[in-house]
C-alpha cells in the first residue's frame, strides 16, 4: 500500500512553496491584506453604504460637513456623502488598474515572445519598442486623451467613453518593460533542451511557445503585472489630477483628489482621504510585487 | 513639412541670427505658439529657468539624500537602517507626487505656515532677504520631487553596492588590512557607482520636461506647466515642439548613459 503512505506526506508542490517563501514576507502580507480589505470594500461598500436620498435643498444645507456618524468622511461641496463617492471612486481606479495592465501584460507578452522566438521578428520589434520606451509618457497620456476624448464619447457615452480610452491609453503605453523581459526570458529558454526535444519530434512553433515556453516565462510576468498595476492606478490618477481624465460624476481617487485641492486650505481631509486609498493601495501592490519575486525566484526560495 | 523646416533650419539659424547679426532667415516664420502668438522658443527660452533650478536642485537634493542612504543600508544589510531606508523608499515609490505635494503643503504651509504654498515667478534675487525667500518657495517642490527621485536612486545603489559586497577584491583589500571606510568608501563604492552613474543620466531627460504635476501643484511657471497649458488650449505647434524635444532628449541621455557605461566600466566594450 504505497498509496497510503504517499498520501500521508504529501510532497510539497511547486504552489506550496511559493506561499510558503511569500508568507515569510512581512510586507507582502501587509499589503496582501490591506488589498483585499480595499477591494472587498469597494465591491460590497457601496451594496452596504447606501446614502440617503437628499433632496437638492436639504444637500445644499448639508454641504462642506465634517465627519460625522451620519457622514463618516464628511460631505463634498455639494453636499454629497464622501464615504459613498470614495467607494464608487475605488471601484473604478481599480478597475482602470486591473484592465489597464491586463492589456499592457497581454501586449507585452506577445510581442517579447515574438521578439524572442523569431529572430527575423527580434530587430524590428525591440526597435519599436525603444521608440515607445523613448516616448515622454504622460505628455503622450494627455495628448492621445485631449485628441480621442471627444470623439470616443460621442461614439459610445462620455463615461464608457472616458474609461474606454484612459485604459488602452495606458495600456498601450506601459507594455514596454514585459515585452523586454519576456523577450529575455525566451531567449534563455529556447536554447533548452526541451525545447529542442519538443522541435524534433516535430512540434510546432505554436504549440513550442504556448506547452512549453509560455508556462515557464509566467513567474517574471507575474512581477511585472503586479507592479503594472500600481503604475497604471498612480497614471490614472494624474491624468484625472491634471483634469483630463474621468468627468466630474464619475469619481476616481485622483479625480477625488482633483476636486478637493480647491478646498484643501478649509477641508484637507478632503484630499487626504482619496490620496491616502491611492497611496495604500499603491504600497500594498508593490509589496505584493516585491514578495511576489522573491517568492517565484527558486534561487531565493531554496533558503 | 513647414514645421520640420521651421524647427531644424529656421530657428537654430535664428538664434545663429541673435548671436552674430547675421540675416540668415530675416522674415521667415518662426514657429508660432497659437496661445500667444509668440514664437514658442521665445516662450521655451523664458520657462526654461524655472524647471531647471526648481526640477534641477531636486534631483540633486534626491540625490545627494540617496546615495548615503544606499551605501548604509547595503553595509548594514537588513540592519534597522536598511529596513528603514527600504520603507522610505518604497513610500517614495507608491506615494504619487500630487499627494506628497498636497500633504506638504497642508502640513508646511496651511498648517506650520513655514513655507509659501505657490511658487512666485517674479521674484528676482537680487540681495540676501530675496534669496532667503527663493529658497523657501523652493523647499516645498524641491521636497515632493526630491523625495520622488531619492527612493528610486537609492534602490539602485543599494542593490549595485550588494552585488559588490559579495566580490573577491573586498575580501582581498580587507585581508590586505585595510581599514573599512576604505574598503566601503573607495573600492566598493566606486565599482557601485557605474550603473548608479547611468540611471541617474537617464533621469536627466525628466527635469528638462519638468515635473508636469508638482510645477502645476505649486504653480512654477516652467516646462511641465507650458505643456500643459498648450494641451488645455490646443495649442497644437506649442505641444508638437515640446513633445519632439522630450523625445529627442531622452534618446540623447540613453545614448550618453551606454557611452558613460562603457567608459567608467572597461569590461563593457561596444563593438
Amino acid at each position: 500500500m504505497t498509496d497510503a503512505t504517499a498520501a500521508a506526506e504529501k510532497p510539497a508542490s511547486q504552489r506550496r512553496d511559493i506561499w510558503n517563501q511569500f508568507r515569510t514576507h512581512k510586507g507582502a502580507l501587509f499589503g496582501l491584506i490591506t488589498l483585499g480589505i480595499l477591494i472587498v470594500a469597494v465591491l460590497i461598500g457601496p451594496y452596504l453604504w447606501v446614502p440617503e436620498k437628499l433632496s437638492v435643498a436639504e444637500a445644499i444645507k448639508l454641504k462642506n460637513q465634517g465627519p460625522s456618524l451620519r457622514f463618516p468622511f464628511g460631505t463634498d461641496q455639494l453636499g454629497r456623502d464622501m464615504l459613498a463617492r470614495m467607494l464608487l471612486a475605488g471601484r473604478v481606479s481599480l478597475a482602470v488598474g486591473l484592465v489597464a495592465m491586463t492589456i499592457a501584460i497581454v501586449f507585452g507578452t506577445f510581442i517579447g515572445i515574438l521578439a524572442g522566438y523569431y529572430r527575423r521578428l527580434d530587430g524590428p520589434l525591440m526597435r519599436m519598442t525603444d521608440m515607445f520606451l523613448a516616448l515622454p509618457l504622460i505628455p503622450l497620456l494627455l495628448v492621445l486623451v485631449m485628441l480621442f476624448r471627444d470623439r470616443v464619447a460621442g461614439m459610445i457615452g462620455p463615461e464608457l467613453g472616458a474609461f474606454t480610452l484612459i485604459v488602452f491609453a495606458i495600456g498601450i503605453t506601459s507594455w514596454m518593460a514585459t515585452a523586454r523581459i519576456v523577450r529575455g526570458e525566451v531567449l534563455t529558454l529556447k536554447e533548452r533542451e526541451y525545447v529542442l526535444a519538443a522541435r524534433s519530434i516535430g512540434a510546432r512553433p505554436n504549440r513550442i511557445i504556448l506547452r512549453h515556453i509560455l508556462p515557464n516565462v509566467v513567474s517574471p510576468v507575474m512581477v511585472a503585472a503586479t507592479l503594472g498595476v500600481a503604475e497604471a492606478i498612480i497614471t490614472e490618477s494624474v491624468l484625472s489630477f491634471l483634469g483630463l481624465g474621468f468627468p466630474p460624476d464619475f469619481p476616481t481617487w485622483g479625480r477625488l483628489l482633483f476636486d478637493g485641492l480647491q478646498y484643501m486650505q478649509v477641508y484637507p481631509e478632503r484630499v487626504i482621504w482619496p490620496g491616502l486609498a491611492i497611496s495604500l493601495t499603491v504600497l500594498s501592490v508593490n509589496y505584493i510585487g516585491d514578495g511576489l519575486r522573491d517568492a517565484l525566484d527558486p534561487r531565493i526560495r531554496g533558503r | 513639412m513647414l514645421w520640420l523646416r521651421q524647427f531644424f533650419w529656421v530657428e537654430p539659424m535664428t538664434l545663429f541670427d541673435g548671436w552674430f547679426g547675421t540675416t540668415w532667415v530675416e522674415g521667415e516664420q518662426r514657429i508660432l505658439s497659437w496661445q500667444s502668438r509668440s514664437p514658442v522658443f521665445t516662450i521655451i527660452g523664458q520657462r526654461i529657468p524655472q524647471t531647471l533650478t526648481v526640477i534641477g536642485t531636486a534631483y540633486l537634493v534626491g540625490i545627494l539624500i540617496a546615495l548615503p542612504i544606499g551605501i548604509y543600508s547595503a553595509y548594514r544589510q537588513y540592519s534597522l537602517v536598511d529596513q528603514a531606508g527600504t520603507l522610505f523608499a518604497m513610500i517614495g515609490f507608491s506615494v504619487p507626487t500630487f499627494f506628497s505635494g498636497t500633504l506638504f503643503i497642508i502640513i508646511f504651509a496651511v498648517w506650520l505656515g513655514w513655507f509659501p504654498t505657490k511658487y512666485d515667478t517674479q521674484l528676482e534675487v537680487t540681495d540676501w532677504a530675496s534669496f532667503l525667500q527663493q529658497v523657501k518657495q523652493m523647499a516645498l517642490p524641491v521636497m515632493t520631487l526630491g523625495l520622488a527621485n531619492a527612493a528610486a536612486i537609492s534602490r539602485y545603489m543599494r542593490s549595485s553596492m550588494l552585488d559588490n559586497m559579495g566580490m573577491d577584491y573586498v575580501r582581498t583589500a580587507r585581508a590586505k588590512g585595510m581599514s573599512e571606510r576604505t574598503v566601503v568608501l573607495k573600492h566598493v563604492l566606486r565599482n557601485s557607482l557605474i550603473p548608479v552613474v547611468t540611471v541617474i543620466a537617464l533621469g536627466i531627460p525628466s527635469i528638462f520636461g519638468g515635473a508636469i504635476i508638482t510645477e502645476n501643484l505649486f504653480g512654477v511657471n516652467g516646462i511641465g506647466a507650458a505643456l500643459i497649458g498648450a494641451i488645455h488650449a490646443n495649442d497644437i505647434p506649442m505641444v508638437q515642439t515640446l513633445a519632439f524635444i522630450f523625445a529627442v532628449l531622452i534618446v540623447l541621455f540613453n545614448l550618453i548613459a551606454d557611452v558613460i557605461y562603457g567608459l567608467l566600466d572597461p569590461r563593457i566594450r561596444y563593438d
